[in-house]
């Protein structure tokens, strides 16, 4: 195929990961990576390199909208940033040593963590008191409610704080956001409403992945080629995703987001199983 | 003075986050166009590792060869920026704000994102800027990290260069 006509179909084909992506506060890399890898047959180093910048165009261009409209907790986003950050440098720089067969197996079960995740979670209660560490680290805020805004604590911080490091190490390994295991740290671990989770986990994608970047290039994974259409792509979805976020019930995306990244799931496994990645 | 205030903090952060991205996505689109004008018809192997050279230097080689390529990857450069300059920012709201725990927390992080972007100068060890944005406003990384990092990188890479 002629780098026009491949760079089209990645192009569109990122535009839908980048909506489903910013949508589930997962980044469009979970989507991205398997479709270039499974599709497309382009190495997994490189899928997950054009993931990374992907992914900080996700972050950045819906964060951008979630902060104005106060979702984001961006005091808790920093403080578990500096988690995110130490785990994603650790990933990327470990990430020669793991062959791309496990690579591909790791991240399909990622992918099914993320789902079955989302569908046994129950609602997380909004009025949860914060324990001392959280409330000492003033990380509890408010999010806009149907009347007014609307208060919440945080609890278990240094659970939340130890995920972050899994959730920043499986970012730079795979060259995804690692969203589902940001949302999880948050939403299960440590009480955190379920939009002001995804939000939140928007917001600090983008640093997580800017610290794997840099490995990244040292090593030669980024391919401009490649990452121009899946840039290109996420963008205007995530843009959409963002839009479309305040008007959909926690239900709808939770199902829509398991049944896909279930999907990709097993794909991701049986290629890694039998060596074709 | 006005970065006190949380909403304006909050403002300001969206909007470097929204200038980044726009001018990114600009010269990525641009590059993209110009590159595929001229080289559309070629059919690249991304199968495999290997033809790109590692690093900013090979950044810059790409970019002699096609115009369109450098720009895109000007692009991308500016997009990576972007987070780093709103960590940068947030140290500036939370010092304004005299917030300090949360400016050493900052700060923190701004080093780790300068620890990685360092390794990203060419293997050669040619002194190249790493990031203007990450060394702006903040602090320099602590040398020890950064230099430990970019040793373990280069070991690593050198041995496992070609990839599966």
């Amino acid at each position: 195929m002629s780098l026009l006509s491949l760079s089209l179909l990645i192009w569109l084909g990122s535009l839908l990961a980048g909506l489903l992506g910013s949508l589930t506060g997962l980044g469009g890399g979970v989507v991205v990576v398997p479709l270039l890898a499974l599709a497309f047959h382009v190495n997994l180093r490189y899928a997950a390199g054009a993931s990374l910048l992907s992914v900080i165009a996700t972050s950045s261009g819906a964060a951008a909208a979630y902060v104005r409209e106060g979702w984001t907790n961006v005091r808790l986003g920093m403080l578990l940033e500096v988690a995110t950050t130490v785990g994603a440098l650790a990933g990327a720089a470990t990430a020669a040593l793991v062959p791309t067969a496990a690579v591909a197996v790791i991240f399909g079960l990622l992918l099914l963590f993320a789902a079955a995740g989302s569908l046994r979670r129950p609602p997380a209660g909004a009025d949860a008191a914060p324990d001392r560490l959280a409330a000492a680290l003033r990380l509890g805020g408010t999010y806009p409610g149907a009347s007014g805004p609307v208060t919440y604590g945080v609890r278990r911080v240094p659970g939340g704080f130890a995920l972050m490091l899994a959730a920043g190490w499986l970012s730079g390994l795979l060259g995804v956001g690692s969203g589902a295991l940001k949302v999880v740290a948050m939403d299960d671990v440590m009480r955190v409403p379920f939009k002001v989770s995804t939000t939140t986990s928007n917001f600090m994608i983008g640093v997580t992945a800017a610290a794997s970047v840099g490995i990244y290039l040292s090593r030669g994974w980024l391919e401009p080629r490649l990452a121009a259409p899946v840039v290109l792509g996420v963008l205007p979805g995530a843009l959409l995703g963002a839009r479309l976020l305040p008007r959909m019930r926690s239900r709808v995306l939770r199902a829509v987001f398991a049944v896909a990244v279930a999907v990709l799931a097993g794909e991701m496994i049986l290629h890694g199983f039998t060596g074709r990645l | 003075m006005a970065l006190r205030n949380d909403e304006r903090m909050d403002w300001l952060l969206s909007g470097i986050l929204r200038v980044g991205v726009i001018a990114a996505s600009a010269l990525v689109l641009c590059g993209e166009i110009l590159h595929l004008a001229r080289h559309g018809g070629a059919r690249p192997d991304f199968g495999s590792l290997g033809e790109n050279l590692p690093g900013l230097a090979g950044m810059a080689q790409l970019a002699r060869e096609s115009p369109g390529r450098g720009l895109v990857e000007l692009g991308l450069l500016v997009l990576v920026a972007t987070p780093v300059a709103r960590v940068a920012f947030s140290v500036l709201a939370f010092a304004a704000r005299r917030d300090w725990t949360y400016v050493a927390v900052t700060l923190l992080v701004l080093a780790l994102l300068g620890a990685s972007l360092a390794t990203s100068r060419s293997p050669a060890g040619e002194a190249r800027p790493a990031q203007p944005a990450a060394s702006a406003p903040g602090p320099a990384p602590p040398a020890e990290s950064a230099s430990a990092i970019r040793a373990r990188t280069s070991s690593r890479s050198a041995a496992a260069a070609p990839g599966p």
